[in-house]
């Protein structure tokens, strides 16, 4: 395929030429950039999260008095492990993406404060916690009935043991390459001990890389235990989240009382990103049909231009095949230019929103993906033009206009 | 003369009309998903209160420790004033009106056993707020700083709880029961519900009806209700909520032109110059003084997810527009021949060019109403979505008219290259050939 002539010829069509690839390097940088977001959200929205959370419903009583919690809460407890089905029920201060964090500060060394600590979020199981919610013991143990009996929390913010089981994640942010059991969280005057190492959790608020950063701790029945978690076989779940919420309501006439299975939760969680991505691929793909749209249009207008010239080629010798390979290989040259520049256009804009949003550094493979995506756009675009091209009959040489 | 190029645009756009139907319907998409996006920005950094939003002012200190460091991914904990800070600033009462805020939920008990007990969320003030906000009432009023002092058991209810509790029967001297205490109605709003909630700890919900109530601080503190918003501490103190180490109360003060502002500013350095000899505010000076605008700005209230959408529907505008350029260069070009003749009769280039001009802002009406629609149905969509903005989401007459001027400039800009080539056609070249 000789290239000196269609060079030449797009050198006596300039501004359509420039229009195609301009139009094929925006298309481009927005594509990389938008498919992209979406792959960060579909990351974020998969975020794995150790728990059973295909079994586990969450009802939360809000309101009731703190001061009747030692008593209360044992009779909730019992109640509603007397519904049918329920494999583990227990009292945490909240669950992994309700939005209600506590969260904290922890260092590696006694005087940590500030510049070195790690945000975390603590979650504060009552006995059974582990078996209720399904964590995944990876090293170590989980906490004794006398560690949960000992705890208190009184009116501190923290709990007062010293024990405590972190997620895998965290471990490795604290001690990165070395074993966690026996090693210690420090938050003056607090310290915990690690005792176990669980797979790893999601935060009740999630952001960035540190969406793990979760720890457990024992804590005798309190007032800030207000999220009921009730275990069963998923297909149970639905019906004992029911019966959970009723006996609950039932047991706290003063309270608020709400029952979710843990699916709802997640999902509610994610409902906004999830409705973003579906927004980002809707422009996408109607963004790609306006560009091939705009390719298929300049080519026709092209091929009208030179009906004469293609007729002339055909008279001296050249097949149908030789005119469609003219139009193809034309427009793969000006989706080369344009994808070049549109790669640099994207690598720019993802630079840009990572200054000014919390964006990512896009991986370098999304570029030549969008390359090849607008590659094949044009190709198909081009092809009907071509096809019509090849149709010209060889005739039209002898006509004067 | 513009009858007559109307009407030509109108007989050559009908001859070819899937070409037309294409350049109206990617001009249109370009515009509807630009403006739903603009719509959203639109309402979300409006003035929530455009009487009063010039006198109004956020002081800004920070008594943090040197090492405390700025975290991205958190809410800024200088943002907020500890109690100390608050009642320092509320009894100096340096501004025309001052009120310091925070917000809270509490559990509402109603009378009616027919309503189960619920949350609901609301503010707990400062005497002030109500005069210094202009904030409407329906009936009653607000308390006096006599009654902050005396920890009164008042509340002022908004529209929607008023209604719920009391329905039609005016709530005004009732009872209500929140957590365990009755307080007394003094007084029910006109439906009060500035968007954004901009008195509040933006950091949280900002849109929406956050607050259904609202009682005094003082009293709040005494019954130890529980505070909503972001609490940051940085002592390891007992009580956190009036110690000087922990930040969680907004503070607002009125200041009515600019010698008042200036004073003000020139007081805040004092006090935290002040406040340095006492061992407090170990940072350098650098009090600050906002504006109510200055203020939503520095908090950031329109989300980075909204700004990027923006960014990337204009991206899709850029597209369309390109493209839209190419086909009506295709278009014009291919009527070489008719220019020419109309040339050859007499025609100036500058005819030749308001034809075309015309013809493209035939498109861009025709685009521009259709972006209408595309972006009516934007917004309904993002209306459906579950942020807490979502419902603000409505185009009001200046981005309706936006809308139209956009799409018709958007079609005359990109029509102008195509017009320019084809009155730069060389009649005589082209009648020969023909």
């Amino acid at each position: 395929m000789e290239i000196r002539p269609i060079l030449a010829s797009l050198r006596k069509h300039r501004i359509p030429a420039i229009l195609i690839v301009l139009e094929i390097a925006l298309a481009c940088a927005v594509l990389c950039n938008a498919v992209f977001m979406i792959g960060q959200r579909v990351v974020d929205i998969h975020r794995s999260n150790a728990i059973d959370e295909r079994g586990i419903g969450v009802i939360t009583v809000d309101g009731s008095d703190p001061k009747m919690a030692s008593s209360d809460i044992p009779r909730n407890l019992g109640r509603l492990r007397g519904i049918a089905g329920v494999q583990a029920v227990a009292v945490t201060n909240t669950v992994p993406l309700s939005n209600n964090n506590w969260g904290w500060a922890f260092g590696a060394t006694p005087d940590s404060r500030f510049n070195d600590a790690v945000n975390i979020s603590a979650y504060f199981l009552s006995e059974g916690g582990d078996k209720a919610l399904g964590l995944q013991l990876l090293q170590g143990r989980f906490f004794s009935s006398d560690e949960y009996a000992d705890s208190k929390r009184g009116s501190m913010p923290l709990v007062d043991t010293h024990v405590v089981i972190i997620t895998q994640s965290l471990a490795e942010r604290m001690w990165p390459g070395q074993p966690a059991l026996g090693k210690v969280l420090y938050s003056k005057p607090l310290a915990y001990t690690v005792v176990g190492v669980v797979a790893d959790v999601l935060r009740p608020f999630v952001n960035s890389q540190k969406a793990w950063y979760s720890t457990f701790f024992p804590l005798s029945p309190d007032g800030a235990l207000s999220y009921y978690v009730v275990r069963s076989a998923p297909q149970d779940r639905d019906r004992v989240v029911r019966q959970a919420q009723q006996t609950l309501s039932e047991l706290n006439p003063i309270a608020v009382v709400k029952g979710h299975s843990y699916t709802d939760i997640r999902e509610r969680y994610f409902a906004n990103m999830s409705s973003m991505a579906w927004m980002l691929v809707l422009v996408c793909v109607v963004m790609l049909a306006v560009t091939a749209f705009g390719i298929v249009g300049l080519t026709s207008f092209w091929v009208q231009q030179r009906r004469r010239q293609i007729g002339i080629r055909r008279a001296v010798g050249a097949t149908r095949g030789h005119i469609m390979q003219y139009f193809q290989a034309e427009n793969f040259l000006l989706s080369t230019a344009g994808v070049v520049i549109g790669m640099g256009l994207a690598f720019g804009i993802n630079l840009y929103l990572m200054q000014h949003y919390e964006m990512e550094r896009m991986p370098w493979y999304y570029l030549p993906g969008g390359a090849i995506a607008l590659w094949l756009i044009g190709q198909f675009a081009v092809f009907g033009p071509a096809r019509r091209a090849a149709a010209v009959p060889p005739v039209v040489a002898t006509r004067s206009a | 003369m513009f009858g007559y190029y109307f009407d030509l645009a109108r007989r050559s756009l009908i001859r070819s009309p899937i070409l037309t139907a294409m350049m109206v319907l990617a001009i249109g998409l370009g515009i509807g998903a630009s403006m739903t996006m603009l719509t959203v920005l639109h309402v979300m950094s409006g003035d929530p209160i455009p009487e009063h939003s010039g006198q109004l002012y956020y002081p800004h200190l920070d008594a943090r420790p040197l090492s405390s460091k700025d975290d991205k991914n958190a809410p800024d904990p200088s943002a907020n004033l500890s109690w100390i800070d608050a009642s320092n600033l509320l009894r100096a009462h340096q501004g025309d009106r001052q009120a310091a805020m925070a917000g809270g939920s509490v559990l509402v008990r109603p009378a009616q056993t027919s309503l189960r007990p619920f949350f609901e969320t609301g503010h707990y003030i400062t005497a002030d707020f109500f005069p210094m906000f202009d904030v409407p009432f329906r009936t009653g009023g607000g308390w006096t700083q006599v009654q902050d002092e005396q920890h009164e058991r008042v509340v002022v209810l908004n529209g929607d709880l008023a209604r719920k509790l009391f329905g039609d029967t005016s709530a005004t001297g009732k009872i209500v029961r929140l957590q365990d205490t009755d307080f007394r109605v003094i007084g029910v709003l006109n439906d009060w519900y500035p968007q954004p909630a901009f008195y509040g700890d933006t950091s949280g919900h900002a849109f929406g009806k956050t607050d259904e109530f609202f009682l005094p601080l003082t009293t709040a503190m005494d019954l130890k209700f529980d505070s909503n918003g972001n609490m940051s501490c940085w002592g390891s103190g007992g009580d956190q909520r009036t110690s000087g180490e922990c930040t969680w109360l907004q503070f607002w003060v009125s200041l009515d032109g600019p010698t008042k502002v200036h004073a003000y500013q020139q007081f805040l350095e004092d006090y935290w110059r002040q406040q340095q000899a006492h061992g407090r505010f170990a940072r350098p000076v650098d009090a600050k003084l906002y504006g109510l605008l200055a203020w939503l700005d520095h908090m950031q209230l329109v989300p980075g997810d909204v700004r990027l959408q923006l960014w990337l529907a204009l991206g899709f505008l850029a597209v369309c527009m390109v493209n839209i350029v190419g086909l009506l260069l295709a278009k014009f070009l291919r009527r070489s021949g008719e220019v020419s003749v109309r040339r050859a009769l007499g025609a100036r280039r500058r005819d030749i060019f308001l034809q075309f001009g015309v013809e493209s802002a035939v498109i861009g009406v025709a685009g521009g109403l259709l972006g209408l629609g595309i972006a009516q149905l934007g917004l309904w969509s993002v209306r459906h979505r579950p942020d807490d903005y979502a419902h603000l989401a409505q185009m009001d007459v200046s981005m309706l008219l936006g809308t139209l001027v956009l799409a018709i400039v958007a079609s005359v800009l990109a029509g102008l290259l195509p017009a320019w080539r084809a009155c730069r056609i060389t009649p005589a070249l082209q009648l020969k050939t023909q």
